[in-house]
C-alpha cells in the first residue's frame, strides 16, 4: 500500500508476547485466516500488495534482548525500532556495517518509523554494502513462528556456525512469507571513526560507472561508490567514499585523487558532510520522485549498467559501483514496458524489481523479477514447508504465491 | 555412531549399476574393484570408514545430471564428494550408496576483473582460485587450514571458514552465484555473476552454502573477489596464562579492531611446534595469541601500535611483530604446522570444532582441562580466537582398546559446554555422522523437523547424502500430512539410526 492507494480497515492484532502471536496463528489456521505482517508499516508497498484477513502488527514485541559490544553481537526483538538499535549500537561507537536505508519518504510512507524486522524481512542495505554486506550477511540467528504456529530457532550468536541449515539466511528477504520473525540476532561492527568523499564532476553515467569499477579494483577499501546523473544535480556527480581512522582515510584519499586527478574536476567533503551526502544516496532522496512516477530497482553486472540504463530508459541513480540501479519514470510507461524492460535486464542476468509503483500496477505486472520455472518451484515448496496453509503475508512474492494450489 | 542399514540388494547389483554408469561418463571413469574404491572409504576423519559402491568421477554437469537421474529412477543413494578433507565425516561413503567425486571438474572457467568475480568448478582447490587472480591485484578471501586440497565445493557445503573470516566473512559471505544439479537430475541456477545476484527473496543460494550435500549436488560456483590488502603484518603475543590471552581477545575487539586473523595456541601447542620447527619461546610463555592486521600501511602500523599497547598493558610477556614479509610468514609458520605437529607427539588425534561467544573461552577452557582429568586424555588447543571457533585437539591411542571411545566421549562433552554457554556444535567442520547424534542437544524437536521440511523440498526420497546431520530420517512423506499442535513431541516412536 503507498499513499497512491486508498487505506483499507481491517482487524489488527498486536500480541505482546511470542505467545500471544504463536497462539493467534494457531488459532488462524483451522479457518484459513490471513494476516500481513507489519512492523512499522514503512516498506509495506515493497513487493506484491498483500490481502488479508488481519494485519499482525509487531511492534508490541520490541526491546533488546542483549547486548554484548565486545563480542560485536546484538540480540532483538523483531519489533525494536531501526532508530533504537543505532542508537544503542551508537552509545559504543558500533553501527550496522549494512547501512539500512530508510525507504519512507520515497515510498510515499513513514520516514523514521522502521522497524530492525522489517529491514531484515526485506533484506535492504545501503551503499556500504559494498563491503558491509547485506542485512542476510550479518544475520546470525533467528527466532521465529512459522505458518503452523509453531516457535523455532535456528543459527546461533556465533559468526562461524555450520550447525544445521542456514535458515536465518533464508529468512532474510523472505518478505514474511516463511514465518513471523521475532527475534534477530545480528553482528556488528565498530563504526567508522572518520569518512571522506572524493566527488567527480560531469562525467556521463558510461564514464562514471567505469571510475566506479577502477576504484573498487583498488586495495582503497572504497565503502561507497555512487553515480548520480546530471539530471537530478545540475551537473553528474560520482562519489567514492572511504571511511576508517584519519590517518587512514587520509592516506587512502591521497590514493584516489593520484588515480583521479587527471579525469576532470575533483572535489572532497568531510565527515558529517560525507555523511549527509550518502544518506541522500541511501535514502533515495537524491532521486526525489514525482507523484506520477514509479521506480524500477535494477540489479545487474556493474559493467552493463550504463548501457542497460540507458536501454531502459529514466532517471538513474547508481549505487554499489554500477550493481544496483533506481530508475524513476512515469508510472504508464511501466505498464507499457515491463516485459521489455524485464527481458533487457534478463538478458545480462540481471534482476527488475519494481521498487515503488501503485498497487494496481504492481499486481499487474508483479513487483519481483520472474524467475525460471524450477526456481520458483522450489521457493514455492521452500515457502509451503514453512508456512503450508499460505496465511502468511499471502501473495506478497507474486507468483510465489501462497494461493490455493 | 551407526549408519541406516545398507540395502543389501543394491549392493548385489553393483555391476549392473556401474555399467549403467559408464554408459554416461565413460568406462574408465567408474571404479568398482574393491582396490579402486578403497582409498575412498573416509575423509579426513579416518575413524569411520565404509567402501563406496562405486566411485563416479563425472566429468561436466551433462554427467552429474545422467548419474543423479539414473539414481533417481533407481533409488540409489549418492554421497558428494570434493577431496575428502571433512572433519566430520560429511564424505563419509555408503555401502549401498554412489560416491560421486568432483575430482575431474576441476576448471576455472572464468575470471570477470572487471566485475571482480570468477566462475569455477566444484572441484577447484581453495588455494588456486586466489593463485589465478593474484597477478590481477585481486584475492578470494576464505581460506580454510586446508585450502591447499580442499575444494570450493566442498567450502561452500561445509560454509568453510578460515582465518581470515574474522574480517571478511565466511564461504556464503562470497558466494554470488550457484549451478546445482537436484537428485532428480535437474539444473537450477541460483544467483549470477555481479554483487547482489544472489539478493532473490526466498535465497536458496545461502541454503546450500553449509547444506553439506544433502540438498543439491554443485556443478558450478560463481564467486566474490576481493582487492588484495596493500599490507599485512602480524604481532605473536605471548601471554603466561590462557586466561590473559582470552582475555586480550575480548580487549582488542572492543577497541574497535578486526584483526584479519587472530588466533589461539596453548602451551602444549607450542611444545609440539618448536620440537617441529625448533622455534623457541620463554618458559613463562603459556599460551601465544597470533594478530594479524591487513590494509593500508599506515593504517596498519597505526594499529599494530594500539595491539601491541593493549597486549602489553594485558600482560603479554613476549611480544614479536613482523616488519617483514618474511618475519610475517615465519610467524605463521608455527600455527599453520601446529597440527602436523601435534601428530608427531600423539599417536592418533581427533579434532572437533565447536564455536562459543568469545567472552566463554575462560569457562569453556577451565572446562576441558577438568574433562582432559576425567578422561585421562591430553588435550591441546590451537583455534581462531577471534570468533570462538575452537580446535580442541583430544590425542589417544587407536591401537588402546577403548581409547577412541573415550576420545569420542571427550570431544562430545566439549560440544555439550559449547552449547551450554550460548555457542553451536559447529564453527566450520559441519555435523556430517560426527556431531549428528548431538543435534538434540543444541534444538529441540520444532527447530529439527523445520530444518527436515526443508530438505524434503529439495530431496523427499532422502537419496543424497542420508545419515548425515539428522539423528532420525526426515520421513518427508509425512510432512505433506501431519500437523503438529502446540510443539507435541514428533515422530515419538520413530528409531533413531
Amino acid at each position: 500500500m503507498s499513499v497512491l492507494d486508498q487505506p483499507k480497515t481491517i482487524v489488527r492484532i498486536r500480541p505482546e508476547t511470542v505467545e500471544d502471536l504463536a497462539a493467534a496463528i494457531t488459532a488462524a489456521v483451522p479457518y484459513g485466516k490471513t494476516f500481513e505482517i507489519t512492523g512499522g508499516a514503512t516498506k509495506l508497498s515493497l513487493g506484491n500488495p498483500v490481502s488479508a484477513n488481519a494485519v499482525l502488527d509487531l511492534s508490541g514485541l520490541s526491546g533488546a534482548v542483549f547486548y554484548e559490544p565486545e563480542e560485536l553481537v546484538l540480540k532483538v526483538h523483531a519489533g525494536t525500532p531501526l532508530a533504537e538499535v543505532r542508537e544503542m549500537l551508537a552509545e559504543r561507537q558500533q553501527h550496522l556495517a549494512f547501512d539500512p536505508p530508510d525507504y519512507g519518504s520515497v515510498l510515499g510512507l513513514r520516514k523514521d518509523g522502521a522497524t530492525i524486522g522489517g529491514v531484515v524481512a526485506c533484506n535492504i542495505a545501503g551503499p556500504r554494502r559494498l563491503l558491509g554486506g547485506t542485512p542476510r550477511d550479518v544475520l546470525l540467528g533467528v527466532e521465529g513462528v512459522n505458518g503452523r504456529g509453531e516457535h523455532f530457532k535456528a543459527g546461533g550468536r556465533t559468526v562461524k556456525n555450520v550447525t544445521g541449515y542456514d535458515l536465518p539466511k533464508l529468512m532474510a528477504g523472505s518478505h514474511g512469507v516463511l514465518a513471523v520473525l521475532t527475534t534477530l540476532t545480528l553482528k556488528v561492527a565498530p563504526r567508522p571513526q572518520d569518512e571522506a568523499t572524493l566527488l567527480l564532476s560531469g562525467q556521463s553515467e558510461a564514464k562514471g560507472v567505469e571510475m566506479m569499477l577502477d576504484a573498487l579494483r583498488m586495495s582503497a577499501e572504497v565503502s561507497g561508490a555512487a553515480h548520480l546523473p546530471a539530471r537530478q544535480v545540475g551537473v553528474s556527480r560520482t562519489a567514492l567514499r572511504l571511511e576508517g581512522s584519519k590517518t587512514s582515510v587520509d592516506a587512502r584519499l591521497i590514493e584516489l585523487e593520484h588515480q583521479f586527478h587527471r579525469t576532470g574536476e575533483v572535489a572532497k567533503i568531510f565527515g558529517s558532510e560525507s555523511a549527509a551526502f550518502w544518506r541522500e544516496v541511501r535514502d533515495l532522496d537524491a532521486l526525489a520522485p514525482q507523484p506520477d512516477e514509479s521506480i524500477w530497482r535494477l540489479l545487474v553486472p556493474a559493467t552493463q549498467a550504463a548501457r542497460i540504463a540507458a536501454a531502459v530508459g529514466g532517471r538513474a541513480l547508481y549505487d554499489w559501483g554500477g550493481s544496483q540501479i533506481f530508475v524513476a519514470m512515469p508510472t504508464a510507461r511501466v505498464q507499457e514496458d515491463a516485459a521489455s524492460i524485464r527481458s533487457i535486464v534478463g538478458q545480462v542476468g540481471g534482476r527488475a524489481i519494481l521498487f515503488r509503483a501503485p498497487d494496481a500496477v504492481r499486481r499487474r505486472v508483479g513487483a519481483q523479477h520472474p524467475s525460471t520455472s524450477i526456481i520458483e518451484e522450489l521457493s514455492e515448496r521452500t515457502r509451503r514447508a514453512f508456512d503450508p496453509s499460505s496465511i502468511l503475508n499471502p501473495g506478497r512474492l507474486g507468483r510465489i504465491n501462497g494461493g490455493a494450489q | 555412531m551407526e549408519m541406516p542399514q545398507p540395502d543389501r540388494g543394491v549392493i548385489a547389483r553393483r555391476e549392473e549399476i556401474a555399467g549403467a554408469l559408464r554408459a554416461i561418463v565413460g568406462d574408465e571413469w567408474v571404479l568398482s574393484q574393491e582396490s579402486e574404491r578403497r582409498p575412498f572409504e573416509c575423509d579426513g576423519i579416518t575413524a569411520y570408514r565404509a567402501l563406496p559402491l562405486l566411485v563416479v568421477l563425472p566429468a561436466n554437469t551433462e554427467q552429474v545430471q545422467g548419474v543423479l537421474r539414473y539414481c533417481y529412477h533407481q533409488k540409489i543413494k549418492v554421497v558428494p564428494r570434493g577431496s575428502g578433507t571433512s572433519l566430520s565425516g560429511g564424505a563419509l561413503p555408503l555401502e549401498d550408496g554412489v560416491l560421486l567425486a568432483t575430482t575431474r571438474m576441476n576448471a576455472i572457467l572464468d575470471i570477470d576483473p572487471r566485475n571482480r568475480t570468477t566462475r569455477v568448478q566444484p572441484g577447484v582447490q581453495n588455494v588456486k582460485v586466489s593463485e589465478a587472480v593474484r597477478h590481477l591485484g585481486l584475492c578470494y578471501m576464505p581460506d580454510p587450514s586446508s585450502q591447499v586440497i580442499a575444494t570450493i565445493g566442498g567450502n561452500l557445503a561445509e560454509n568453510s571458514g578460515g582465518v581470515h573470516c574474522l574480517k571478511y566473512g565466511v564461504t556464503s559471505n562470497h558466494v554470488l552465484g550457484v549451478e546445482a544439479v537436484l537428485i532428480t537430475g535437474d539444473v537450477m541456477h541460483l544467483g549470477g555473476r555481479f554483487t547482489g545476484a544472489a539478493d532473490s527473496e526466498i535465497d536458496l543460494t545461502c541454503v546450500l552454502s553449509g547444506s553439506e550435500g544433502l540438498l543439491a549436488f554443485v556443478t558450478e560456483v560463481t564467486l566474490r573477489l576481493m582487492p588484495m590488502p596493500t599490507t599485512a603484518r602480524v604481532l605473536s603475543l605471548g601471554f603466561s596464562t590462557a586466561n590473559d590471552a582470552s582475555g586480550c581477545v575480548g580487549t582488542i575487539i572492543g577497541r574497535g579492531i578486526i584483526p584479519a586473523g587472530l588466533e589461539f595456541m596453548d602451551r602444549t601447542t607450542i611444545d609440539a611446534v618448536s620440537s617441529l620447527l625448533g622455534e623457541t619461546h620463554a618458559p613463562e610463555v603459556g599460551a601465544i595469541l597470533l594478530c594479524e592486521l591487513d590494509g593500508a600501511a599506515v593504517e596498519v602500523d597505526e594499529l599494530v601500535a594500539v595491539v601491541e599497547k593493549v597486549a602489553r598493558d594485558g600482560g603479554a610477556n613476549e611480544v614479536r611483530i613482523s616488519s617483514t614479509e618474511a618475519e610475517r610468514e615465519s610467524i605463521w609458520r608455527g600455527r599453520k604446522s601446529a597440527f602436523g605437529a601435534i601428530g608427531k607427539i600423539a599417536k592418533d588425534y581427533y579434532c572437533t570444532d565447536g564455536t562459543i561467544p568469545r567472552g566463554q573461552l575462560p569457562e569453556v577452557l577451565k572446562r576441558m582441562e577438568a574433562l582432559s582429568q576425567k578422561y585421562g586424555l591430553r588435550c591441546a588447543n590451537c583455534f581462531h580466537a577471534g570468533d570462538g571457533n575452537l580446535h580442541p585437539i583430544i590425542m589417544y591411542d587407536a591401537a588402546k582398546p577403548g581409547d577412541l571411545e573415550k576420545a569420542e566421549a571427550f570431544g562430545a562433552d566439549i560440544l555439550k559446554a559449547c552449547v551450554d554457554v550460548g555457542g553451536v556444535l559447529s564453527g566450520e567442520h559441519g555435523i556430517g555422522v560426527e556431531k549428528r547424534d548431538l543435534m538434540p542437544y543444541q534444538f529441540s524437536e520444532v527447530d529439527l523437523s523445520q530444518q527436515q521440511r526443508l530438505k524434503c523440498v529439495f530431496d523427499p526420497d532422502e537419496l543424497l547424502n542420508p545419515g548425515k546431520v539428522f539423528p532420525t530420517p526426515c520421513q518427508c512423506a509425512e510432512f505433506g500430512r501431519m500437523h503438529v499442535h502446540g510443539g507435541a513431541v514428533r515422530f515419538p516412536d520413530v528409531p533413531r539410526f
